[in-house]
């Protein structure tokens, strides 16, 4: 055989990298909008599918020949989908957006078209207000978690947090005639879960997962009996808190859409984003947010320039726990009118979801919480214009779209390095 | 006991090198200077005042700073906030809301007047090695400290970045501080230091002065003499064993890595890869272990192609290999040394079937092992092998792959962060196997090591071999290919190779 000289310097072909995100997300747009515009455009009727900003849905709307209607917002997405193969990149998250909008308005076109001849009007100010008002434990529960787990301690017993606090604010508030008592006695509810989470995880260095599991099914446990024991024997004694009373900001409240979503509120709206904006300033722009996030991810190098690591976890651990009793109240004081065994039927799980799809930021989770409260909020108004979807496919949309959504869109997310790590000195 | 009565007294302005090997106590007893760790008895006295420090804060207060040796930074932080935790530079008040001007400006400041080059709003994990321990030093010195610990400050960096370090010490003696330089290596405490501790089993064996020679050193050391270069007769290659024609891979970002490499290994010889690190030798040798894609070009082993081959079979062929991280990728931490000695044989007869693992077998295989690599550890070898010294981990692994019959034994790093004494062992029995007709591909960052071992030296840079050249050629030049420079055009940047 010839020395076959292979030249050092020879050209590999480089595989090209054509198939970017940006360009695989266009093609399922083009996909989904085409699937709309066929699909619906073929389901729908040609009545007219009617739009309202206000909160009812008499007053005036902007209607549309409903099949029309689902075909053209169906090529419109479609369209986004193709313009995100060529666009630049600083566009790609408005033509999704865009994309995103208009599948939706597509598909409520059929929808529209096909309900009884009364209700082909959908108010979308009271979709918003709802997808806000539901939101509210979800992102309570989820900064709760963003104050452990950016300190590095798992929070999976936020559901336990929650029914403590539903049990607590429904039981006090009664007990006083008072919801601020309610709220308060709510508040301390989540902290003795907290405490324990604390204590267990910190100090005992139990696993955090498993221990949140524990407090959960311990928080049930609780709860229920002494429901059965106590409240379910004298409702009205132990069991019939009132509502927190609405409070309107004047002016505000009348901007149309967002009026009703934002300023008809009452302590849990307002709270929610007191702290929202709170937690987050803190943690990014204070002394206490600069440690806690470095005891999140490495708190060796915290505890080397003498920073209390397991000091400042207990801290942000205990005072998650009042924030997630906080949120529990919302579920006695504000949705319902009063305590049942395990009420907030999994809920505390979504707003741990929502704190990992939100990427541990206050903020990302708001959101998180919100795009799942919008998904409630329509399955509620496509039931109560009779969709001939099955109100059970109804009930499973926020969860296919939050599955969805965190698949397909937000992609890899890196949590704090250190959660779930015990701190052992030396 | 980590530290038995030790007595240590380090002058105003001084380099004080602390010497001695893996688990001599080194680290233990600055961690007790640091506030890590509480001593039993005895005292801290700093300038001539008995002080008390039970935590870092102390420390910091007392004026004494440390810089890990596991460096202690936040990854996603900015310089800045690395450099402002624990002492943050706020606008005051209850709420204490960061000033990260201020922040910026102070580490600007340090690095000026130290000329340690840092860029305050870089993120770290972005940072080279060398840069990230520049930041440990800013942030030390931010903190006024008189006295800065530096714990085996040299064993992740690559000699350019050593020299850097080096001179940074210089300045800082310069500038009136004191350094305790925690460290195995000889040749930089005789370049450096101005007093030599020694350390040996938790007690101080002796002090020198710094031109003291590196023979002597050593033996102080280890405490008994050691060789320090390897006596190797001239090699005989044979046959080539491996050979690589214009191997391209990618590194995990997908960006390449190595750049159509070709290269022979010939039975009887070593081959040495110097280079920086990070200039694709990891990703070579990941690639011929069958751990990493390879993009183009081919790999022979025995002339049989090994492309598509898993790592297991290309093992099976007659590969040992010692992985450049042992903790990560040579050893199971939690597994016993005896377990750990037939990682890569327990399925086969003696020591087990596909169903069965023989306890006798491996236990026996063990104790023979333990003899006769020298691994310090109990005699049956069931103690987790993550509880041996850095040195007696490595015995661990090159035991485990001198255990088979190899025609070929890859070696990345194989002295990284070990002691003398199992250096000069594991060195010896890399020239025995090669010398038993084994061809060695050793791939290092530390230059002495290659230029001891290596038959041939072939110089990476940039994912490509840039000169194949003798071990004789001088230090500098080999020094100036590893920085890319080539004295003649690129034509002589391949192997030879021998017809077949």
């Amino acid at each position: 055989m010839t020395a076959s000289t292979v030249d050092a310097a020879q050209v590999v072909a480089e595989p090209t990298q054509w198939w970017s995100r940006q360009r695989k997300i266009g093609v399922g747009l083009v996909a989904v909008g085409l699937v709309a515009a066929v699909l619906f455009g073929a389901l729908a009727s040609a009545q007219s599918a009617e739009f309202t900003l206000a909160e009812t849905i008499s007053g005036s709307a902007v209607g549309m020949n409903g099949r029309v209607g689902a075909i053209v917002f169906g090529v419109i997405a479609a369209l986004a989908g193709g313009a995100m193969l060529v666009a630049a990149r600083r566009w790609v998250n408005w033509l999704l957006g865009l994309g995103i909008v208009a599948t939706l308005i597509s598909f409520l076109c059929w929808q529209l078209s096909q309900a009884p001849d009364s209700l082909n009007t959908i108010a979308l100010g009271s979709v918003a207000r709802s997808s806000v008002t539901l939101a509210l434990p979800l992102v309570l529960g989820a900064l709760a978690g963003v104050l452990c787990e950016r300190s590095a301690v798992i929070n999976v017993a936020i559901e336990g947090q929650f029914l403590m606090g539903a049990f607590a604010a429904a039981m006090f508030a009664t007990l006083a005639g008072s919801v601020w008592i309610g709220i308060l006695a709510a508040g301390i509810g989540g902290l003795i879960i907290a405490l324990l989470l604390a204590v267990l995880a910190i100090r005992f260095l139990v696993d955090q997962v498993v221990l949140g599991v524990v407090l959960n099914v311990f928080a049930l446990g609780l709860t229920g009996f002494l429901y059965e024991q106590l409240m379910a024997k004298d409702q009205s004694r132990y069991n019939q808190p009132a509502f927190v009373p609405e409070w309107d900001i004047p002016g505000l409240s009348k901007i149309p859409l967002l009026g009703p979503a934002l300023f008809k509120g009452n302590i849990f709206l307002y709270g929610a984003i007191v702290l929202v904006i709170l937690i987050h300033v803190g943690l990014f722009y204070t002394r206490w947010g600069l440690r806690t996030r470095a005891v999140g991810e490495h708190p060796a190098a915290a505890d080397t320039l003498g920073v209390k690591v397991l000091a400042l976890r207990y801290r942000n651990v205990l005072v998650g726990g009042l924030v997630a009793g906080f949120g529990g109240a919302y579920f006695t004081l504000l949705s319902t009118t009063n305590f049942n065994k395990n009420m907030t039927s999994g809920l505390g799980f979504v707003a741990l979801a929502a704190l990992i799809f939100g990427r541990w930021s206050p903020i990302g989770s708001m959101l998180a919480a919100l795009f799942f409260g919008f998904c409630s909020a329509l399955a509620v108004s496509l039931g109560s214009i009779n969709s001939p979807i099955p109100s059970g496919f109804l009930n499973m949309l926020p969860y296919i779209a939050t599955i969805v959504a965190v698949a397909g869109l937000v992609g890899r997310v890196r949590a704090p390095a250190a959660d779930g790590t015990p701190y052992i000195k030396g | 006991m980590a530290n038995d009565d030790i007595s240590l007294t380090v002058e105003p302005g001084e380099i004080h090198a602390l010497l001695g090997e893996n688990g001599a106590g080194k680290s233990t007893l600055m961690n007790v200077l640091y506030g890590l760790l509480q001593p039993d008895e005895g005292e801290i006295l700093v300038d001539d005042k008995p002080v008390r420090i039970r935590g870092p804060r102390d420390a910091i207060a007392a004026g004494i700073g440390m810089v890990h040796q596991h460096f202690m930074l936040v990854p996603v932080f900015t310089v800045a906030e690395n450099v402002m935790l624990g002492a943050e530079q706020t606008t005051g008040g209850p709420v204490g809301f960061l000033d990260r001007r201020r922040a910026r400006k102070l580490v600007r400041e340090v690095s000026d007047r130290y000329r340690l080059e840092v860029d305050p709003d870089r993120t770290v994990e972005d940072l080279a090695v060398g840069v990230q321990q520049r930041v440990e030093i800013v942030k030390a010195l931010t903190r006024d400290v008189d006295l800065l610990i530096l714990d085996e400050p040299t064993a992740v960096l690559t000699p350019q970045e050593t020299a850097d370090l080096l001179e940074i010490m210089r300045t800082l003696k310069a500038a009136g501080k004191s350094i305790v330089f925690i460290t195995h290596k000889l040749k930089e405490v005789q370049a450096i230091a101005d007093r030599i501790t020694v350390i040996r089993r938790g007690r101080t064996v002796g002090t020198a002065a710094p031109d003291t020679s590196e023979e002597e050193l050593a033996s102080l050391m280890v405490g008994r003499s050691v060789l320090l270069r390897v006596e190797k007769g001239a090699a005989e290659p044979g046959a080539p064993v491996l050979e690589l024609a214009g191997v391209a891979v990618n590194d995990d970002r997908g960006h390449r890595a190595v750049d159509g490499v070709d290269l022979t290994v010939h039975a009887g010889e070593v081959l040495g890869i110097a280079g920086v690190q990070g200039n694709g030798q990891t990703e070579l040798v990941e690639a011929i272990m069958g751990l990493r894609p390879v993009v183009a070009g081919s790999t022979r082993l025995d002339g049989r192609p090994t492309l598509g081959l898993s790592t297991r079979d290309i093992l099976r062929a007659g590969v040992g290999y010692v992985p450049e991280d042992r903790s990560v990728d040579g050893l199971v931490k939690d597994f016993t040394v005896a377990e750990n000695l037939v990682l890569d044989i327990y399925n086969t007869e003696p020591f087990g079937t596909r169903w069965v693992t023989r306890p006798d077998a491996i236990a026996e295989n063990s104790r023979a092992r333990i003899a006769e690599f020298d691994v310090r550890t109990d005699a049956a070898g069931n103690a987790a092998v993550g509880t041996l010294s850095g040195g007696n981990q490595q015995k661990v692994i090159v035991a485990r792959e001198f255990s088979r019959p190899l025609k070929l034994f890859i070696a990345a790093q194989p002295t990284r962060g070990v002691d003398v004494g199992s250096i000069e062992f594991i060195h010896r029995q890399i020239v025995h196997e090669r010398t038993e007709g084994t061809a060695v591909l050793l791939v290092s960052s530390e230059l002495d090591e290659v230029l001891a071992l290596a038959d041939r030296i072939a110089v990476m840079y940039r994912g490509r071999v840039i000169a194949v050249v003798s071990p004789d050629t001088p230090r500098e030049e080999i020094g100036l290919l590893m920085a890319g420079v080539t004295t003649e055009s690129a034509g002589t940047a391949k192997d030879g190779h021998p017809d077949d």
